[in-house]
């Protein structure tokens, strides 16, 4: 099997654009990702979407529409938050499989404000406030007070987590925000479910990132290898039935699962990781992934964010871009953003945020519900 | 309309006569118990195993979060709360009667099912529902 590359990638500066439709905001990254390899669409033979908010409205058609109808098959995906990641995995799948030398794979979303989840639907009465909370923040509080009830991890500690990635996104200037937050600041900050203070929870932002792969012939045959990025491993999981599934998304097993993988297909292990882009739609959430990565023995998260194992500089710098959280997280988007900001360190271009000396990234996305991707990413040899 | 108060989840049955309770569904092949009546098991994948049980009334607090930001008209802060059930199953809903401050609340802690109505909430056509909540438990 071919080896396949992301030759291209780019993503737009994140924001709130509602004058813009959905296919407006995913072109843009689109081409820019096209330029950033000196391609056009006309030499794509095939096109990945990732969209949720328009999951039926063929935004990747819409897309060609912006930036020329070639007549290439289109592939739409939703995966939840995982989406992103699972349109670049199907991109890279066909490539592996011979089947094209060369595919776009776009992530797009434009996103409402206020909370996500907890609407109900159903029939008789709400049940957000009298049966529990079905929010996110929620949610991913209760994922972090379980880490609490058998770790022992603090309120402070989640918060550092925000402290660090907002930080990392002053150094950002595609990141939504560009503002310190120490830590009195984000643990006084409006406790929207406790511990997640409004600071610790992901910004809603609209937004799109866009990767070209190509196989090893092509990308050579192009005389693209300077800066070619190898995919060293590409995994989708989804959640191994556990005994609170029902009423508590496990965002753990199907990680876990999933890095496992990752790191077998890859031929290479935890110590061998040189920065990661993991899901950090929550602070809370980003102290499960340190252990579920393996970044860290379990019951030794707290200790990882506490020593500044983790921070720019670090043994393993996390979420430099800023993350989710200060980022941003249009849901669509995230995955292949993800992917950029990691293929930006490994070729050395990341500016005052760059990890030195960076070979080997990881992204990780989780879409409640649940899947999980993740991908393992090296600079061209 | 009608004259008694209706269940607010499928799951919480109201006997004509008794008390009302929870009901759980468990596969007699692996033993893994549900909320919600299933054809499969998604444990172990048999068919055709699945059976009800009545859940118990007594659990223990397994995990929770304190709300404090929810959608409009739902009072806040409460206590969204995970309670694992004595004999199998995992239920979610509010912990009441307990100050809703992470020192005052214990990973553990022992807590029972109580019926109540919900909240005063009413359906479109003006119905009355019966919901469920934790609280903690002293025996």
């Amino acid at each position: 099997m071919t080896d396949a590359y992301v030759v291209g990638v780019d993503m737009i500066k994140f924001g709130r654009f509602p004058e813009k439709t959905v296919p407006q905001i995913g072109s843009e990254a689109a081409l820019l990702a096209l330029d950033d390899c000196g391609l056009t669409i006309h030499d794509m033979q095939a096109l990945y979407c990732g969209n949720l908010g328009q999951a039926s409205g063929m935004v990747g058609q819409r897309i060609l529409q912006e930036i020329g109808q070639t007549g290439i098959a289109v592939v739409n995906v939703s995966n939840a938050c995982a989406t992103g990641a699972t349109a670049f995995r199907e991109a890279w799948t066909s490539v592996k499989a011979g089947l094209y030398d060369l595919v776009l794979a776009v992530g797009v979303e434009q996103m409402g404000r206020g909370l996500l989840g907890g609407g109900g639907g159903g029939r008789g009465i709400s049940k957000e406030g009298l049966l529990g909370s079905g929010t996110m923040p929620a949610v991913f509080a209760e994922a972090g007070m379980e880490h609490s009830r058998h770790h022992g991890t603090t309120f402070e500690q989640f918060a550092k987590v925000s402290v660090k990635n907002h930080h990392h996104s002053t150094m950002n200037s595609k990141a939504m925000y560009q503002i310190e937050t120490p830590l009195d600041v984000v643990m006084n900050a409006e406790m929207i479910s406790y511990p997640n203070t409004k600071l610790m929870c992901s910004v809603n932002v609209d937004g799109s990132a866009a990767a070209v792969i190509a196989s090893e012939k092509k990308a050579r045959e192009l005389g693209l290898m300077d800066r070619a990025v190898k995919v060293r491993a590409s995994v989708l999981t989804s959640d191994p039935w556990q005994e609170r599934d029902l009423v508590m998304p496990d965002v753990n097993s199907c990680t876990r699962s999933a890095a496992a993988a990752a790191y077998e297909m890859a031929g290479l292990g935890p110590d061998d990781i040189d920065l990661v882009e993991l899901h950090d739609c929550f602070a809370t959430a980003e102290i499960l992934h340190y252990e579920n990565l393996g970044l860290c023995k379990d019951g030794e998260a707290g200790r990882l964010i506490d020593e500044g194992e983790v921070q720019l500089g670090g043994r393993v710098p996390v979420n430099v871009s800023g993350g989710l959280l200060s980022k941003g997280h249009p849901l669509g988007a995230t995955g292949i953003a993800n992917i950029y900001e990691v293929s930006t360190h490994l070729r050395g271009e990341a500016g005052k945020r760059q990890v030195e000396g960076a070979r080997i990234g990881l992204t990780h996305v989780i879409g409640l519900g649940s899947a999980c991707g993740i991908h393992i990413l090296e600079k061209a040899a | 309309m009608v004259d008694k108060p209706l269940p607010a989840v499928a799951y919480l049955k109201i006997p004509d006569a008794g008390e009302p309770y929870l009901e759980g569904h468990r596969c007699s092949n692996c033993g893994a118990t549900f909320l919600g009546a299933r054809a499969n098991c998604s444990k172990c994948g048999a068919r055709d195993h699945m059976g009800t049980i009545r859940l118990s009334n007594k659990g223990e607090l397994y995990a929770y979060c304190i709300v404090h930001r929810s959608f409009p008209g739902i009072e806040v802060p409460y206590v969204s709360a995970i309670v694992d059930l004595e004999g199998g199953g995992t239920v979610k809903g509010n912990l009441i009667n307990v100050e809703p401050d992470p020192a005052k609340i214990d990973f553990g802690m022992p807590v029972e099912v109580v019926y109540d109505d919900a909240l005063g909430r009413r359906d479109g056509d003006g119905n009355a529902y019966l919901s469920y909540f934790f609280q903690p438990r002293t025996d």
